[in-house]
């Protein structure tokens, strides 16, 4: 099956096996293994991403149902908004094991460019999704408040 | 007059003017300890380059899949293989008769087969592995193995499996493991006080849920060495088991911890059986095999926290005054021993809490029953007790008419006191501290006030009034390190080596989970050097590089690696004194680090440690040095049920709010304030981390998270849509109180806590339930089901 598709801005042209979901995409057919799996059945979120702007759990994409040059990004995006997320979550302590970090980050992204000045009632509502079983969430909501003060100041 | 004033003034002005100086010039780099330094391993994990087990791939790599029991107890009467298909499949299979050393798992009494020989005790036990070039080949091969079993009657209550009389899981009484406590005369105590509550209490079976689910990769060297790769809390324990199952000499089975994506307990005993699933494969193949569990066969098949009956009966004087606890504990320890005696001594030993109490007996028994073995998780069989007793202490302050607070203070353990176990805790007790500092940040004063009657709760909710809210509060204590029961394991290895460029690299035991120990012993390294924090390296943990350090549990790795690494550090420091004095022109004993300065005390000349490293290569000095630790000693005599079981305790306080729903049973966690006694805080950032994660699952304990069995024995909630774990929607704004009561034998007073944080937060939730509603909650979690049947229970018992 073939397929065309940016992943970062970045255009491929690919085979791939029919029963190939996003993430087996990325991470075997790409090799791009920052984006992580936890459960493979959408119910941890580790593996999130965002797909046409919206933040998808990549486990339950399958990559025949995707529209054509569908836009992904993953953790390995240079875009600024990331590149600021993933400075104040490592200011802020706000990654512990790590497994969760990459699709945390990558939620809060989607979360953030849709709604820069989203409140904290937001902020759980929107990442109930990305379980993160070590660090009790408080220093994720500090380094997502960082992130908007540090957009907000430019 | 004047001239003498001047004079002193002068000299005072000297001496200030020195000491700034000398702060100046020495230029003392802010001392790495103490500090909320960034993590060393955050920026690879922001970015999703840390490698865990499911990141790394082997070439011609192959897959296991293993062949588990369907059935809670059954007698294989014969398994057939069907070789064509293994042939066309292109697969291999492997039985109990394929292990080339023992079919045993060590852990601690060897009772755990790899592959289920004649009896299968748990549904999900492994009969057989397969190896195969995908997961999906491995697993298509399931049908060409087949097993055929006489079904036997099982048993999954600890109650009923106690000395059952026909089914024998463990033994022949289904005892695994007995402790007992034991302080003055109970009887006298009970006759003695003027209150006795009695209760029954009940705990579930709780998931860890770390999110990297279990995974190890063998990796054979023909047929006489091996190195695992993978996710894991105690690589001594996998080099051990792999060695045994394979029959191989130590020195040639290698382990090698990877990226670790939580562990939580979770990842202490069990790799030792999934490494040796994964070393037979290999070793029966001759290629790597990788095992890395699905979320639901990790679930279903793996640890978890064991589910527990705990009938406690205290009594206390009118004044307030604990004068007699008795606790029988029932450890649900599922069909294998496992870990199951060192989780229920730390359980015996906490069961009667933080508190002075002349007469105490806590009878404690692992029992084996039917369902997947239990094991460690953090807090290692302590929740459970200390859940009891805080709702006991809560009942007699209830009962007595006291601020619960005011009650716990009167009997809490202070400096100097004795433990119900007869230990002296002679230094590093901030019991009260932790309680005075929540309480005032909390504003428990302000808040606190005796609960509603129950019948006002009813008839206000018949009117509208659903929501009622209320305050809560436990006071824990924590045995640091592993105690007396696993003394022979309490030492650690550390190696530590100058680099050319005056940076360092170190090796420890002890393993990063998650927790940030790479980062606190790297601050402690640096500190121990006089080397800025970003030139200190952990190198990955090997169990080639330092000696069996025992495993990472009980809190210990900062304590006890810490003190490993201070030891090397020492020796270093002597390396580098002898060859830097004769260029100070003076002798090695004259020396000392000053931040990252090497100090005459006599001539105040100094050296950069920098340099003094560069000088060391160019002389050819020794730059390397190995460092060992041996705990301080501990002792406990079961026979008596007293003793010295820890080296040193942590405290702690939680203080819960909550808001709860009479018309569903719903519970709103609203605040947690969390004091806890460190010791000294080695990075304040991470240590909140521990407090706020821990304080979570330790919430979610309380809450909602609960492993459902079906009446067969098989795990039914299996994955994270049916075992719910908090999220950012279910998390309350934790409150982080550290105080700081320095452990002496501690590196720069640390003492270990990490299990802490989720101990104690369970109880404090369903006694501020009680607090908003007057209904006691005497099984956790206090799902709505379980808080919507108690009150409707007690408006059919007081007939509202």
């Amino acid at each position: 099956m073939k397929i065309e598709i940016f992943i970062n801005g970045i255009f491929y042209q690919k085979d791939v096996p029919p029963d190939h979901r996003l993430l087996d995409f990325l991470r075997e057919d790409l090799g791009m293994k920052g984006t992580k799996k936890g459960c493979d059945q959408g119910e941890c979120g580790a593996c999130s991403v965002i797909l046409n702007g919206k933040v998808v759990n990549s486990c339950l994409i399958m990559m025949v149902q995707l529209p054509e040059h569908s836009e992904v990004e993953t953790i390995e995006s240079t875009d600024s908004m990331v590149l600021s997320l993933q400075d104040s979550f490592v200011k802020r302590g706000a990654t512990q094991c790590g497994a969760c970090t990459p699709g945390m980050i990558m939620a809060t992204t989607a979360l953030l460019r849709n709604k820069p000045k989203t409140n904290d009632r937001e902020v759980r509502e929107e990442l109930s999704g990305v379980i993160c079983r070590c660090t009790g969430y408080q220093k994720i909501f500090d380094a997502i408040k960082d992130t908007q003060e540090h957009l907000e100041r430019g | 007059m004047q001239r003498k004033i001047f004079i002193i003034i002068k000299v005072a002005g000297a001496i200030y003017t020195q000491t700034k100086f000398l702060n100046l010039t020495l230029g003392v780099v802010p001392l790495a300890v103490g500090k909320p330094l960034e993590r060393k391993d955050a920026r690879i994990k922001v970015k999703g380059e840390a490698q865990y087990n499911f990141d790394l791939s082997f070439s011609d790599e192959q897959y296991l899949a293993v062949v588990r029991s369907p059935f809670a107890h059954a007698r294989i009467k014969k398994i057939t293989v069907d070789n064509e298909k293994l042939e066309q499949l292109g697969v291999t299979v492997g039985l109990s008769k394929d292990i080339p050393g023992k079919n045993i798992v060590h852990v601690i009494l060897d009772d755990w087969p790899l592959l289920a020989e004649e009896v299968v005790r748990h549904v999900g036990e492994p009969v057989a592995i397969i190896v195969g070039k995908s997961p999906t080949v491995a697993k298509s091969a399931f049908s060409a193995v087949h097993v055929e079993y006489e079904v036997l009657p099982a048993v999954f209550n600890p109650d009923e499996a106690k000395d059952h009389p026909t089914i024998q899981v463990f033994g022949d009484n289904n005892i695994i493991s007995y402790w007992q406590q034991k302080n003055g005369d109970i009887n006298k105590g009970f006759a003695e006080a003027d209150v006795i509550i009695e209760g029954e209490y009940r705990t579930p079976a709780q998931e860890h849920a770390y999110i990297e689910p279990q995974g190890v990769i063998a990796v054979p060297l023909g047929r006489d060495e091996i190195t695992i790769y993978g996710s894991m809390q105690c690589p001594f324990y996998v080099q051990r088991a792999v060695a045994d199952i394979l029959g191989y000499p130590w020195s040639k089975v290698t382990i090698v911890q990877t990226t670790t994506g939580g562990a939580f307990g979770g990842k202490e005993d069990q790799p030792n059986q999934l490494a040796s699933l994964a070393a037979l494969g290999a070793y029966l193949t001759r290629k790597p095999v990788k095992y890395l569990l699905t979320r639901e066969e990790d679930i279903e098949n793996t640890s978890k926290r064991h589910p527990a009956i705990i009938r406690v009966k205290t009594g206390a004087t009118r004044e307030g005054i604990l004068q007699a606890v008795q606790v029988e504990y029932l450890m649900n320890s599922g069909a294998y021993s496992t870990l199951s005696p060192a989780v229920l001594y730390r359980g015996a030993l906490h069961a009667a809490g933080p508190y002075k109490c002349p007469n105490v007996d806590v009878q404690a028994y692992a029992v084996a029953t039917n369902l997947v073995p239990f094991g460690a998780f953090r807090g290692f069989g302590s929740p459970q007790v200390l859940f009891a007793c805080e709702e006991q202490m809560d009942r007699i302050a209830t009962k007595l008419g006291l601020d619960p607070t005011e009650f716990r203070q009167k009997n809490l353990l202070h400096k100097g006191d004795t433990t119900t176990f007869g230990q002296v805790v002679d230094h590093s007790v901030g019991m009260s501290e932790t309680l005075k500092q929540a309480k005032e940040k909390s504003e428990w004063v302000q808040k606190w006030k005796p609960a509603p009657g129950f019948n006002q709760v009813i008839q206000e909710s018949r009117k509208g009034k659903y929501l009622w809210e209320g305050i809560g509060v436990s006071t824990i204590f924590y045995g640091v390190g592993l105690g007396s029961a696993g003394k022979a394991l309490s030492r650690t290895g550390s190696y530590v080596q100058l680099e050319p460029d005056g940076s360092v690299v170190f090796a420890v035991g002890t393993t990063e989970i998650g927790q940030g120990m790479i980062t606190v012993l790297s601050q402690i390294v640096a500190d121990e050097l006089g080397v800025e924090y970003s030139k200190i390296r952990m190198a990955p943990v090997d169990t080639s590089r330092v000696p069996d350090s025992g495993p990472t549990v009980a809190s210990r790795s900062t304590t006890f690696s810490g003190r490993a690494l201070q030891d090397a550090c020492k020796k270093i420091r002597t390396l580098m004194y002898e060859i830097i004095a004769p260029h100070l022109e003076t002798i090695p004993s004259d020396l000392q680090l000053e931040g990252n300065y090497i100090i005459s005390k006599e001539t105040k000349r100094k050296i950069m440690v920098d340099d003094a490293i560069k000088i060391m290569y160019q002389e050819r000095g020794q730059v390397a040095m190995a460092g060992w630790d041996v705990a301080p000693p501990t002792d406990f005599d079961n026979e008596k049920g007293q003793g010295n079981p820890y080296v040193t305790y942590a405290w702690a306080t939680n203080i819960v709010e909550v808001a709860v729903d009479v018309q569903t049973g719903t519970v709103h966690i609203k605040k947690i304030w969390a004091a806890h006694d460190v010791g000294k805080a080695i990075n304040p950032q991470t240590l909140e981390g521990q407090i706020e994660g821990g304080s979570l699952q330790g919430m979610g304990l309380g809450r909602f998270e609960e492993i459902v069995f079906t009446p067969e024995g098989q795990v039914m909630s299996n994955n994270l849509g049916t075992f719910l774990v908090p999220t950012t929607k279910d998390t309350p704004s934790i409150h982080s109180i550290i105080v700081e009561d320095p452990w002496k034998q501690g590196p720069y007073g640390a003492k270990g806590f990490g299990e802490q944080p989720l101990m104690g937060v369970a109880p404090a939730v369903t006694n501020a339930i009680f607090n908003a509603i007057g209904v006691r909650i005497s099984e956790i979690p206090a799902t709505p089901e379980r808080v919507w049947k108690a009150i409707q229970d007690k408006v059919q018992e007081e007939a509202i």
